[in-house]
C-alpha cells in the first residue's frame, strides 16, 4: 500500500426515501431535508441531503475495504463545503473515491473525494484508521 | 440576538444516560447505506470480539445531538437555530460505539470566531460510558449567519 493509491471507490443513489429513513434514524427532522416548500422559503433550490447523511455513507467504502470493521476508524472528520440536493424523481448520486493519504505509526489516513454532479461536497475528509 | 463572544470556553452538564438500543444500531446503519454484518448481525459482531452490534462511526451524532440541544436552548449563548449551518465535523475514538452501552456526553464550547458578520462556534462533546471512561468526542463548527 502507498499514498496515493485507490483502496474504494463507490456510488450512491440517494432518493427522498433516503432522506425520510435518515431523518428517522438520526433524530434530526429539520424540514429543509423532507418539505420543498421550507427548502425554498429559505433560498436553498429544494431539498437537500443531510449534511451528515453524506458524511455516513462516504465512510462506508472504507467499512468495507477494513472487510467491515467499522471498529478500526479511531477519527473520522469533514467539512461540509456543499450541499446535495436531492430531486424528487431524479434523486441524486454522490461519488466516494478513497485514497491513502498518509501512512505512519498511528496507522493510516485515508482521504476521501466525495462528488454530486462533478462537484466535490465535503471538505478535507479524513478518515484514520488504526494499524 | 447575536452571539455571545463569551460563549467561548462555556460548559454545560451532562446529559442523560443514553442507551444504544442493538435495533437503532441496524436501524441507523441501514439509514447510512452501512453493509457490513458488524453492524447488523449481533452474532457477526461477536464473532470479531464485540459484546454486540457496532455501531457505524457517525452514530455518535445522535448521542451528541443532545449537547447542541442544550447550546441552542441556552438563551444567553445567542445561538439562533434557523440561523445555523453545519460547517464541520469530527470524531475522535477511544473505541467504537456498542449495542448495550449506557453513554452521557458533556459539552464544551472550545471556539467563538466571528468572520465577516457570521459567527463560527465549535463545540467539544466528549462521550463517555456509564464506567466514567471516554468512547468518542464529537466536534461540531456552527456556523451562524449575521444578520443580511
Amino acid at each position: 500500500m502507498n499514498v496515493g493509491d485507490v483502496i474504494a471507490q463507490k456510488s450512491y443513489q440517494l432518493t427522498r426515501d433516503t432522506l425520510v429513513r435518515y431523518a428517522a434514524a438520526s433524530g434530526d427532522f429539520n424540514p429543509i431535508h423532507y418539505r420543498d416548500d421550507v427548502a425554498q422559503s429559505v433560498g436553498l433550490p429544494g431539498v437537500l441531503a443531510h449534511g451528515m447523511l453524506t458524511m455516513g455513507l462516504a465512510v462506508q467504502p472504507v467499512v468495507e475495504w477494513l472487510g467491515g470493521d467499522s471498529g478500526r476508524v479511531t477519527d473520522y472528520q469533514s467539512k461540509f463545503t456543499r450541499p446535495v440536493p436531492v430531486d424528487a424523481v431524479a434523486g441524486a448520486e454522490v461519488t466516494v473515491v478513497a485514497k491513502v493519504g498518509a501512512i505512519d505509526d498511528d496507522g493510516v489516513r485515508i482521504d476521501l473525494t466525495v462528488t454530486f454532479e462533478g462537484q466535490t461536497v465535503l471538505g478535507k475528509a479524513q478518515v484514520r484508521v488504526a494499524p | 440576538m447575536p452571539v455571545n463572544p463569551e460563549l467561548q470556553g462555556r460548559s454545560y452538564p451532562a446529559t442523560a444516560p443514553y442507551l444504544v438500543g442493538r435495533e437503532k444500531v441496524r436501524e441507523f446503519a441501514r439509514a447510512v447505506l452501512a453493509t457490513s454484518p458488524l453492524n447488523l448481525d449481533p452474532e457477526a459482531a461477536r464473532a470479531a470480539g464485540y459484546p454486540d452490534v457496532v455501531a457505524p462511526p457517525t452514530f455518535a451524532t445522535v448521542i451528541q445531538d443532545a449537547t447542541l440541544q442544550q447550546l441552542l436552548a441556552d438563551e444567553d449563548a445567542g445561538v439562533d437555530f434557523s440561523r445555523v449551518v453545519h460547517g464541520d465535523q469530527r470524531f475522535t475514538f477511544t473505541r467504537p460505539i456498542v449495542a448495550g452501552d449506557e453513554l452521557t456526553a458533556t459539552m464544551m464550547v472550545t471556539s467563538v470566531k466571528t468572520l465577516g458578520g457570521h459567527a463560527m462556534v465549535t463545540a467539544e462533546s466528549s462521550i463517555a460510558d456509564a464506567t466514567g471512561a471516554h468512547v468518542v468526542t464529537a466536534t461540531s463548527t456552527l456556523v451562524v449567519r449575521g444578520d443580511e
